[in-house]
């Protein structure tokens, strides 16, 4: 697929039209744009939005991409209540506003089917955005056996949940999701009620049988390190572990 | 520049606000970015050599670094990520003060920060001497956690956070500038926070 011949290139800001604000999760929307002249991206990337004021003082924010390649622009926002970039995406953004941004960026936490599987992903909360584009990317030629382990405090609180498990009930032999629920009972019978631990990866690995390829993990960063030292603990090769990890 | 409908942003003093690069928020949190898990080092067989290609120059044992004069910097740190963290407080040893105590002159103009993660990460020479760059073995008093790159990383705070490389064991001299971990993946490579050089064709 070759870019059309007015893409911009990746770090040079161009302006997106908002064309779509859709509820996910109670704090947590997608925000579609129309980005014409952004290049294609691949499952993983992310983007950076610039907004400025009118005295030109501008923030910027990098945000995952969650839709899958070629299914144009969706960003997962989860609100900071006291962030300045969030409240604004869902209190003030409409639909048809002009949104500066750049993209697609980043090289290393991207998956694309051709780099084959085992592949295990692991998300916390908004951390799940990037594993989500992923996942939708698989989906298009689902054939590596894929493992997503989700952390939320709810159900309703895993962005797009009703949809993983869709793909899951439509590709049961390829695809498995379990999901810890840290602030409820679990509605599912194969999910758990606490956070995961060494001791649940280590179990999650050895009932799907298998060690991942490609192993990505994104959300808070003491989740984040929690997960790796247990897929290192698990025998998961160092070098297989990507992460991304949001805040402080 | 477009200005965004109904977007005010939410300001910061007008110190703050001189001491912030452009596209950068004040945290004061201390947000964590790694390519992947924090690796496990046992001080008994830490070691940091500064080599000349694939030849060494000089070696420490953890004992023998802290044997070295322990020095301190405070001030602002910047992450490519868009936060910036103000007043942070480190110890370490100048690489300075490693170059001389191996009695060593920079042979080349360029170098690759090492990392124990197979990391690494590109530094001109002029920004690791001169009291620019250290060693870091401490942050705000404390020995530096795995998460923050203990037990020594590289910190080189008039950069881009990236080129301060965490879980680090050797310093590298080359003969050219050459691209480490990020910058082959699509990062600047100097990485200013002043220019905002975030990604490879920022100017």
């Amino acid at each position: 697929m070759s870019a059309p011949p007015d893409t911009l290139a990746p770090t040079a800001w161009q302006e997106a039209t908002l064309v779509r604000i859709d509820p996910v999760t109670a704090h947590m929307r997608a925000f579609g744009f129309d980005a014409p002249r952004m290049a294609p991206h691949r499952a993983g990337q992310h983007v950076d939005v610039r907004l400025t004021a009118p005295d030109g003082y501008q923030a910027q924010r990098s945000y995952s991409i969650t839709s899958a390649p070629g299914t144009g622009l969706q960003l997962l926002i989860d609100r900071i209540d006291d962030g300045e970039v969030s409240p604004f995406f869902h209190d003030v953004a409409a639909v048809g506003d002009t949104i500066e941004l750049r993209g697609p960026l980043g090289g290393h936490f991207v998956w694309q089917p051709a780099d084959g599987g085992p592949l295990l992903l692991v998300g916390g909360g908004s951390g799940l955005a990037p594993l989500v584009a992923m996942a939708r990317a698989w989906a298009t030629a689902p054939e590596v056996p894929v493992l997503m382990l989700a952390s939320a405090r709810t159900w309703a609180d895993v962005p797009w949940a009703d949809e993983l498990a869709g793909l899951e009930a439509r590709h049961a032999r390829r695809l498995r999701l379990v999901a810890a629920i840290t602030r409820a009972q679990p509605v599912r019978t194969q999910d758990i009620g606490q956070r995961w631990d060494a001791s649940r990866i280590g179990a999650e690995l050895q009932r799907w049988g298998m060690l991942p390829r490609h192993a990505f993990v994104c959300g808070a960063n003491p989740f984040v390190e929690a997960v790796a030292q247990a897929l290192l603990a698990a025998g998961v090769p160092a070098p297989a572990i990507r992460t991304e990890r949001y805040g402080g | 520049m477009a200005t965004t409908r109904g977007f005010t942003g939410r300001r910061i003093g007008t110190e703050s606000a001189r001491r912030l690069p452009p596209g950068q928020y004040l945290t004061h949190d201390f947000p964590v970015l790694s390519k992947g898990p924090a690796p496990t080092i046992d001080l008994a067989h830490w070691s940091f050599t500064i080599s000349h290609g694939p030849r060494p120059l000089a070696r420490w044992s953890w004992d023998e670094l802290q044997a070295l004069p322990r020095s301190r910097w405070a001030g602002d740190i910047h992450c490519v990520t868009q936060w910036s963290k103000f007043d942070t407080e480190w110890q370490g040893v100048w690489i300075d003060d490693l170059l001389a105590a191996a009695g060593l002159t920079p042979p080349t103009g360029f170098a690759l920060a090492l990392s124990y993660d197979d990391y690494d990460t590109n530094v001109p020479v002029p920004d690791l001497i001169g009291g620019r760059a250290m060693v870091a073995t401490h942050f705000d008093g404390a020995p530096l956690t795995p998460e923050h790159g203990g037990p020594a990383r590289l910190l080189v705070p008039h950069l881009y956070l990236w080129k301060s490389a965490k879980w680090l064991r050797g310093l590298r001299f080359t003969e050219r500038d050459e691209a480490g971990f990020w910058e082959l993946r699509g990062y600047h490579m100097y990485g200013d926070p002043w220019r905002q050089q975030r990604y490879s064709d920022d100017p």
